[in-house]
């Protein structure tokens, strides 16, 4: 009798931690394809510059491991990818004033290497949806 | 008898492991033709190889730069411009590896010849060379005639990419980093993107330091 208790009550302890991880991934599981997704088009059109650990180059090419930047631009980031990048910027405390070439990507493609970014590199910054994208395209300078 | 062939067999794998990997010696790229002289009365046939001609570049600091320059040096050339945005980066950034491993060595240099001279002036390349945080005379930026920058890559530099390579033309915009002992002889290419070709290229540098300084002849 006891025996079968402790099977029931190991059993129910499963269920539940299950029904606990698949909800998490249901969330986490569009993450984990934007990421991957993010990942690819960071290689092919990212990566020469920047480099694959997001290091940049010296003081010509900034680094992409500055989450308060990051976090404070959050929403001209799409528009920086799509159009490119004039002017002095600060990263790390380090000035940059070279152009920054524009990358012709759709609105998924951005948000897909914005969270590859965002959440690389040392940044934890979460998801950046197509949506987002959509609406910062919008408001471009 | 049997364990005595199985050990010769062992020590022969060995020797040509070793042969391999631990190559003490470079290949010598280029033309070469067979020069008999007379010495002491006998005939003696040497091998003269391809060298890099005579040139005359401006570097970043405005000083001019001519063959003379790199007389008993070991070094290493490429060729960019400062506004490439494909491959130029990555060559940067493993250069930088290059002259990081050897900026204190007085046997060797880096020429990075500009293939867009109208653009990358002298000041151009000095402010480039400040932001890829390169100072002293290890590694000179090139600029001169976009002529006599292509004449001495494709003629010169890229003779040992022209031979290992069936594929046509285009050899200067490749990103390859070529290595030039103390003769002026061309010893090696490396695809200066691939950070492997690289590592090998650091390696051989110190192969080619280790060689004999070439008699003080014209």
């Amino acid at each position: 009798m006891r025996y079968i208790r402790t099977i029931a009550a190991v059993s129910t302890l499963a269920i539940i931690t299950l029904l606990i991880v698949s909800c998490e991934s249901n969330t986490s599981l569009e993450f984990k394809r934007y990421y991957s997704e993010g990942a690819e088009i960071y290689q092919t059109r990212c990566q020469n510059c920047h480099g694959n650990d997001g290091a940049g180059l010296s003081a010509l090419i900034p680094a992409l491991n500055d989450s308060t930047f990051l976090k404070k631009n959050k929403n001209s980031l799409a528009c920086t990818i799509r159009y490119g990048l004039k002017g002095v910027i600060n990263i790390n405390g380090k000035t940059f004033d070279e152009n920054m070439p524009a990358a012709e990507l759709a609105p998924m493609e951005i948000a897909q290497v914005i969270t590859y970014m965002n959440n690389s590199f040392g940044n934890q910054l979460g998801i950046v949806t197509m949506d987002e994208v959509e609406a910062d395209l919008k408001n471009c300078k | 008898m049997r364990k005595l062939v199985f050990g010769l067999l062992i020590i022969a794998a060995y020797a040509s492991c070793k042969s391999n990997n631990g190559k003490s010696t470079l290949p010598i790229y280029g033309s070469r033709k067979a020069v008999t002289k007379i010495v002491d009365g006998k005939s003696v046939t040497d091998t003269v190889y391809q060298t890099i001609p005579q040139f005359r570049f401006v570097n970043q600091y405005g000083d001019s730069i001519s063959n003379k320059n790199l007389d008993g040096k070991v070094y290493v050339a490429d060729f960019f411009f400062t506004t490439c945005p494909s491959i130029c980066p990555q060559m940067a950034r493993n250069m930088l590896k290059v002259f990081a491993a050897y900026k204190n060595s007085a046997d060797f240099r880096i020429l990075s010849h500009t293939i867009d001279p109208k653009h990358d002036s002298v000041p151009v390349l000095k402010k480039y060379a400040d932001k890829l945080g390169v100072n002293g005379n290890t590694w000179w930026f090139l600029q001169g005639k976009k002529e006599d920058t292509y004449s001495i890559a494709e003629n010169s530099y890229l003779v040992a990419v022209k031979q290992d390579s069936s594929a046509a033309g285009g050899y200067v915009h490749q990103g390859y980093f070529v290595l030039v002992d103390k003769q002026k002889r061309v010893r090696g290419a490396y695809d200066g993107t691939e950070a492997k070709q690289v590592d090998q290229l650091i390696a051989d540098i110190k192969t080619l330091l280790a060689e004999p300084d070439p008699k003080t002849t014209p």
